[in-house]
């Protein structure tokens, strides 16, 4: 089952025909993703890579039937492209741009708690790498190969890092349900807990990494809601512990600016909730076998 | 992006908060002239990016000319060093003068971007002039938290609430008000991620007026506020990270000896971590990005070369579109190009990592390759040692 998508979703590329929206969309198609069209304002009607093209999301959606979209708009135009998705009844959308302003961020997660929570779009991203679900479908910009299908669900801040993971699970023969890119954003459409909770949910994932990072509050939050409410384990590895206060890692979030918010005291957080810390990052993959192994002892 | 005082205050008056009468000086001189256009006692002010200022002697109050004169003599050209700044502290090139104010009271008053609730939260405290982190140790209680709606923006009843929870008299209130209020829609309009009055001050003759004023800018906001952009102060930047920024690279300088070039903030989170770890310390973080092309790799090494105290350089690519036969011609061409004879590591993988490997390893270089991440942070540290 996997969560958020699976080989049957069909799948929208907003800014479909663009260098970058075109090689990506390609990508995907080789991969096996339904991918059943793409949205450019003004070249609806054409045709590119063999789908359709549509001038709006909406038209798109009423003729496809698509469910899952991926952002690929530059970030002036990346928040009103989000808005549009969530519009037009898509039930899930990535956002890869990078960039975004953070205001923008905070009028799209308003504007989405005008639907429904059941209605509600899901949003993940921007600044990731998306979402694989793997030997099924692909929503993102990673290298597909790298991931074996499996049971183990990743959640993750960095995309690079989050590869790195996948090839330590892939030598270890562990293989991945889905692995899902929140992004390195201070404001983010999902958090580490909103997916922890779709991964507790799926009876396919069996156990879940988390990759985070310096900055913000959503680790904590995440491992509150692993105690409370999860009865899968969880294994996480915090980036950043030589990372100085005050100042900005890359991502635009990736910042210490309060009580909180380094990787030490986000560990020690972790480690009262009963979360199980890969203690490097070379062990993330280690830590995931020792753990499936004493859940295979207990069975 | 970080600003001045003066060029904070001078954002914010626009947005109808009121602030004391001052100009900018860049020498002792023009301090003495400005302090007779403003007349009276003024207050010199050193101009850095960074706070508690006072305490290390960037903010001198001044009776008569000589004093300024002296003033402004022990602060420009130097270097203030703050609790804020770091050892190497920040250059002082310009003053701000200001006339000198009667204090009744003191009061914080901060505007950020709040991650938790993901809107802007307005933190007001009748303890100013302490900094927040003393506040919230010390006096947790005067501590006033309103939350603003972005469908609709602060309302003037927020304000309100702020004003009377800080024990104000109601004509003091009606002040105040509208000087929340413009700081809040100079933080919206400008695309602020924190803005800071500390202190807003109650006069003696019953005034309002924003005391100390700073701001920080949403970076990835800049294209459409060109205004602010130009604001950008590279003299109170590491000179390392102005150069690298300038070439579109994603570069943190650090104190260690083992520099950096890795793709992805969090793997090169990581890579510093694994350094650490292994007993090294990193010289800087480094992410070069999604398209690492032969070009990038080449930039990169001269960014992260800049800085002299670099020994060892450890190049970790996870290759997703990329591929790994490209970053490897592109680290052979730059250590080349560049001659570079210190020790380098690299960890290629990802697509095509065999031929990347291949071609690092009969390029002829001394260049070391390790397979995962712990190997290469465990070479880069003993190659960084052996060269020490």
């Amino acid at each position: 089952m996997a969560i958020f998508i699976n080989e049957k979703t069909p799948i929208l590329i907003q800014g479909f025909t663009g260098r970058i929206g075109t090689f990506h969309a390609q990508e995907m198609i080789d991969y096996g993703s339904n991918v059943v069209g793409g949205v450019t304002p003004g070249k609806g009607g054409s045709s590119h890579l063999g789908r359709p093209v549509f001038n709006t999301v909406k038209g798109a959606v009423d003729e496809t039937g698509a469910e899952a979209s991926i952002v690929f708009v530059p970030p002036p135009f990346a928040a009103d492209a989000i808005m549009e998705a969530a519009d037009a009844g898509i039930k899930y959308c990535v956002c890869i741009t990078d960039g975004i302003p953070a205001q923008d961020m905070i009028r799209v997660k308003r504007y989405m708690r005008r639907y429904k929570k059941e209605s509600r779009m899901v949003l993940t991203g921007p600044n990731c790498a998306g979402t694989i679900s793997p030997g099924k479908a692909m929503l993102g910009i990673m290298p597909g190969h790298i991931y074996l299908p499996g049971r183990v669900g990743i959640v993750g801040r960095s995309g690079t890092l989050g590869y790195e993971a996948a090839e330590q699970l892939k030598m270890l023969g562990i293989g991945v349900s889905t692995s899902v890119g929140i992004g390195g954003d201070p404001i983010n459409g999902s958090s580490h807990r909103d997916v922890l909770e779709a991964f507790e949910a799926d009876p396919e994932t069996d156990a879940v990494l988390m990759i985070g990072e310096i900055g913000g509050p959503q680790e904590a939050e995440a491992g509150v809601f692993a105690k409370e409410h999860m009865k899968k384990p969880v294994i996480a590895y915090i980036a950043g512990l030589s990372a100085p206060k005050g100042r900005r890692m890359g991502h635009a979030g990736a910042i210490v600016s309060a009580f909180g918010e380094s990787a030490a005291e986000k560990v020690e957080i972790l480690k009262g909730c009963g979360v199980t810390i890969a203690p490097t990052p070379s062990e993330m993959g280690a830590t995931v076998a020792q753990v499936l192994g004493q859940m295979r002892k207990v069975a | 992006m970080d600003i001045h005082e003066y060029q904070a205050k001078e954002l914010l008056t626009k947005f109808g908060v009121p602030i004391p009468r001052g100009g900018l000086a860049y020498s002792p001189e023009q301090a003495t002239y400005r302090a007779s256009e403003l007349g009276g006692a003024v207050v010199v002010k050193a101009q850095i990016h960074s706070g508690a200022r006072g305490k290390a002697g960037g903010v001198k109050l001044c009776r008569n000319e000589r004093e300024i004169e002296e003033a402004a003599e022990s602060m420009l050209g130097r270097k203030l060093v703050t609790h804020q700044t770091g050892p190497a502290g920040k250059l002082v090139s310009r003053l701000y003068i200001e006339e000198a104010t009667n204090i009744d009271r003191e009061i914080y008053l901060g505007f950020v971007m709040d991650r938790a609730t993901e809107r802007i939260v307005v933190v007001a405290s009748a303890a100013g002039g302490m900094d927040i982190e003393e506040i919230s140790a010390t006096q947790p209680d005067t501590i006033i938290r309103v939350t603003v709606d972005p469908a609709v923006g602060m309302q003037q009843f927020q304000a309100r609430e702020i004003a009377f929870g800080l024990g104000v008299d109601p004509e003091i209130v009606n002040k105040i008000v509208p000087a929340i209020m413009g700081a809040y829609r100079a933080f919206r309009d400008l695309d602020a991620m924190m803005v800071e009055i500390n202190p807003l001050v109650i006069t003696k003759e019953k005034q309002v007026l924003a005391l100390d004023a700073k701001m920080s800018f949403d970076e990835n906001a800049l294209f459409r506020r060109p205004h602010i952009a130009e604001l950008r102060d590279k003299s109170q930047e590491d000179p390392r990270e102005t150069y690298a920024s300038d070439r579109g690279l994603s570069y943190v300088g650090l104190d260690g000896d083992i520099g950096c070039i890795v793709n992805g903030a969090g793997l090169a989170m990581a890579t510093l971590d694994m350094i650490k770890l292994a007993g090294g310390e990193p010289a800087n973080f480094l992410d070069i990005g999604g398209g690492a092309s032969p070009e990038r790799v080449t930039k990169s090494f001269r960014a992260v070369l800049r800085d002299k105290n670099v020994r060892a350089i450890l190049v970790n690519v996870f290759a997703g579109i990329n591929r790994c036969d490209w970053v490897a011609k592109g680290v052979v061409d730059a250590v080349k190009e560049l001659n570079i004879t210190m020790p380098i590591v690299v960890r290629l993988a990802g697509t095509n990592v065999e031929e990347g490997r291949r071609i690092i390893d009969t390029s002829g270089l001394t260049v070391i390759s390790a397979d995962t991440l712990a190997e290469a942070a465990k070479k880069a540290v003993e190659a960084a040692k052996k060269a020490a």
